[in-house]
């Protein structure tokens, strides 16, 4: 009877059975498989020392690979969050023909292999392609540039701000609306002063998320970006060069920063949904 | 109305809601979330069958039934074979361990179980060198016993386990903590044992979401470039998955084929995205909360 009355330390006892064996196998797997290889990089890319670290880090082609790879990720996440509004908008309020399967298409991105994408987005914006012969015209030029890594960037993030702003925006209460107008609000106020702060850290979360995915992409990216050294060449695809030129030192360094900026992101979003639950409960 | 005017028709029409937006701003809405998906979704899609179509039929079966496509189609399917069955094991035992008991240090666990998705995917494959290549820490291990896993399968099926990690663990979690432990108390009273009360009360109470979980693992496992790439080698028809045979096509400029090949991953993810809205249509109330829409 002496354990009844003790307080659990570890876990809270139950009457069902397996908690060792699952908890075991489960750690087990995550160490083995996820824990032990970063632990490596890790430990590798601690090994070179900051001296080297840096040394590393501070080329120009390395800079500017940041460079590119972080101002794309901006600004396809910038054009995500202003259409991922707009669709996520569209989708929850309005009727029109065959929503169901224009919400079920928003996954896509997520669905169709990053190669697959990048080499159907490089078809349709090439100079001969379908929509790059018309740019083309115009004197822009999408592939093979910056502006390419953007396009296969957006791809890959839209489905990430509708996703997360179209279930905050069912449940948003219709009252709150008829209050602002029936005091008076227009629709644009109420719009622009009730929903949108409402909607504001979904539309964060979903912002952040798109922006790490981005960071991180590279399969689609690739085909598109022409991968001219300090003008379209991204982080992703260093690693993979470094990797080629077997200069592991230098792999594992940009790999090492890479993994320091998703943990970032990981931090931000976390602390963003937490806030985003707390909002939208109360 | 506002004016007195009112014509017969408006007199109809009920009152415009005060939370609803007029019809021209509601249809230019429409029209650019429309234009929108449409430029940026269905023209890449509808470009993969199109490309794929270009040189007619003949063509196009030739790139799939060249020896080298077919290899890599194999490998694809033994891959995902691999990955996906032990990633649902884990998925299972993650969300046992999680959902129906309390303890402490769950939230960090569970953080770290999503933790891959959240790394690049080129890291996903560098880190599998750095462990097991050449001059890696268990590379001179490996070697001895006369092992290969960089360049080799095992490192390809090793990058793809890692990417899909989290999927069926992260669907199942949420699922097994909103329906509690009430179920499998009762059958425990009633004497069924561990085994059965998994098998007869909780498999049957998460299958639905059990399935959208492996799905969604199987379409990732397949498509995987990035991480792959890194481990491969790309050695033509040994170390070549689907994508990667994509890669290599699209690079020597053979268009159609790279299509070709590319248009059974569309294919796929098209069935994907079938049979998951399917799923959310249909069993709205079986899966996570988060996919009630």
């Amino acid at each position: 009877m002496a354990h009844a009355i003790r307080r659990p330390l570890f876990r809270k006892p139950s009457v069902l059975p397996g908690f060792g064996l699952t908890l075991g196998y489960t750690l087990a797997y995550l160490g083995l498989i996820v824990l032990l290889p970063l632990a490596a990089l890790v430990v590798r890319g601690t090994g070179l020392g900051v001296e080297g670290m840096v040394e590393a880090l501070a080329t120009p082609r390395v800079l500017n690979a940041f460079r590119v790879s972080i101002s794309t990720s901006l600004a396809a996440a910038i054009v995500n969050t202003v259409f991922g509004l707009v669709v996520a908008w569209v989708l929850v309020r309005y009727d029109f023909p065959l929503k169901r399967v224009v919400d079920a298409l928003v996954d896509l991105p997520f669905a169709l292999p990053t190669a697959v994408a990048g080499i159907a987005l490089t078809a349709l914006y090439a100079d001969n392609g379908w929509i790059g012969q018309y740019l083309a015209a115009l004197g822009i030029k999408v592939a093979f540039t910056p502006l390419g890594i953007f396009v296969a960037l957006t791809f890959v993030g839209l489905p990430f701000v509708v996703r997360t702003v179209q279930p905050v925006l069912e449940d948003l209460d219709r009252e709150i609306e008829e209050a602002a107008a029936s005091l008076g609000a227009t629709r644009r106020q109420t719009f622009r002063m009730v929903v949108l702060p409402y909607l504001s850290p979904a539309l964060m979360t979903g912002f952040s998320l798109a922006f790490a995915r981005g960071l991180g992409e590279y399969g689609s990216v690739i085909f598109i970006a022409g991968n001219l050294p300090n003008v379209s060449e991204i982080v992703p695809l260093l690693i993979v060069i470094k990797l080629e030129q077997y200069d592991y030192a230098g792999a594992t360094t940009i790999g090492v920063a890479m993994l320091a900026m998703s943990f970032v992101m990981l931090l931000v979003i976390n602390l963003l949904q937490n806030w985003s639950r707390r909002w939208s409960t109360g | 109305m506002v004016d007195g005017v009112m014509t017969s028709e408006t007199a109809d029409a009920p009152a415009p809601a005060p939370t609803a937006e007029p019809w021209p701003v509601r249809w230019l809405l429409i029209g650019t979330a429309l234009a929108f998906l449409l430029l940026f979704l269905l023209l890449p899609l509808v470009a993969v069958f199109i490309e794929a179509g270009r040189e007619g039929w003949e063509a196009y079966r030739d790139a799939l039934v060249e020896p080298d496509a077919q290899a890599a189609i194999g490998l694809t399917l033994l891959v995902a074979a691999i990955s996906v069955p032990l990633n649902l094991v884990f998925g299972l035992c993650a969300a046992w361990c999680i959902a129906k008991f309390e303890f402490r240090g769950k939230s960090l666990l569970v953080t770290l179980i999503d933790l891959p998705f959240a790394v690049s995917p080129v890291v996903s494959g560098l880190i599998y060198v750095l462990l097991f290549g050449a001059q890696g820490w268990l590379g001179g291990i490996v070697g001895e016993l006369g092992f290969k896993v960089i360049f080799a399968v095992p490192g390809i099926v090793l990058a793809t386990i890692f990417v899909t990690f989290p999927f069926v663990a992260r669907e199942l979690i949420p699922l097994m903590e909103q329906q509690g432990t009430d179920e499998e108390e009762a059958a425990r009273v009633l004497g069924a044992g561990g085994w059965r009360t998994f098998l007869w009360v909780t498999l049957p109470n998460v299958k639905w979401g059990l399935l959208y979980g492996v799905l969604l693992c199987n379409a990732r496992a397949m498509g995987e470039f990035g991480a792959v790439s890194v481990v491969s080698g790309h050695i033509r028809g040994e170390t070549n998955t689907m994508p990667l045979h994509i890669e290599i096509l699209y690079n020597e400029y053979q268009f159609v084929a790279a299509f070709a090949v590319a248009s059974l991953l569309a294919g796929l993810a098209l069935v994907t995205l079938v049979v998951k809205s399917l799923l959310e249509w249909r069993y709205a109330g079986e899966l996570a909360a988060s996919h009630r829409h």
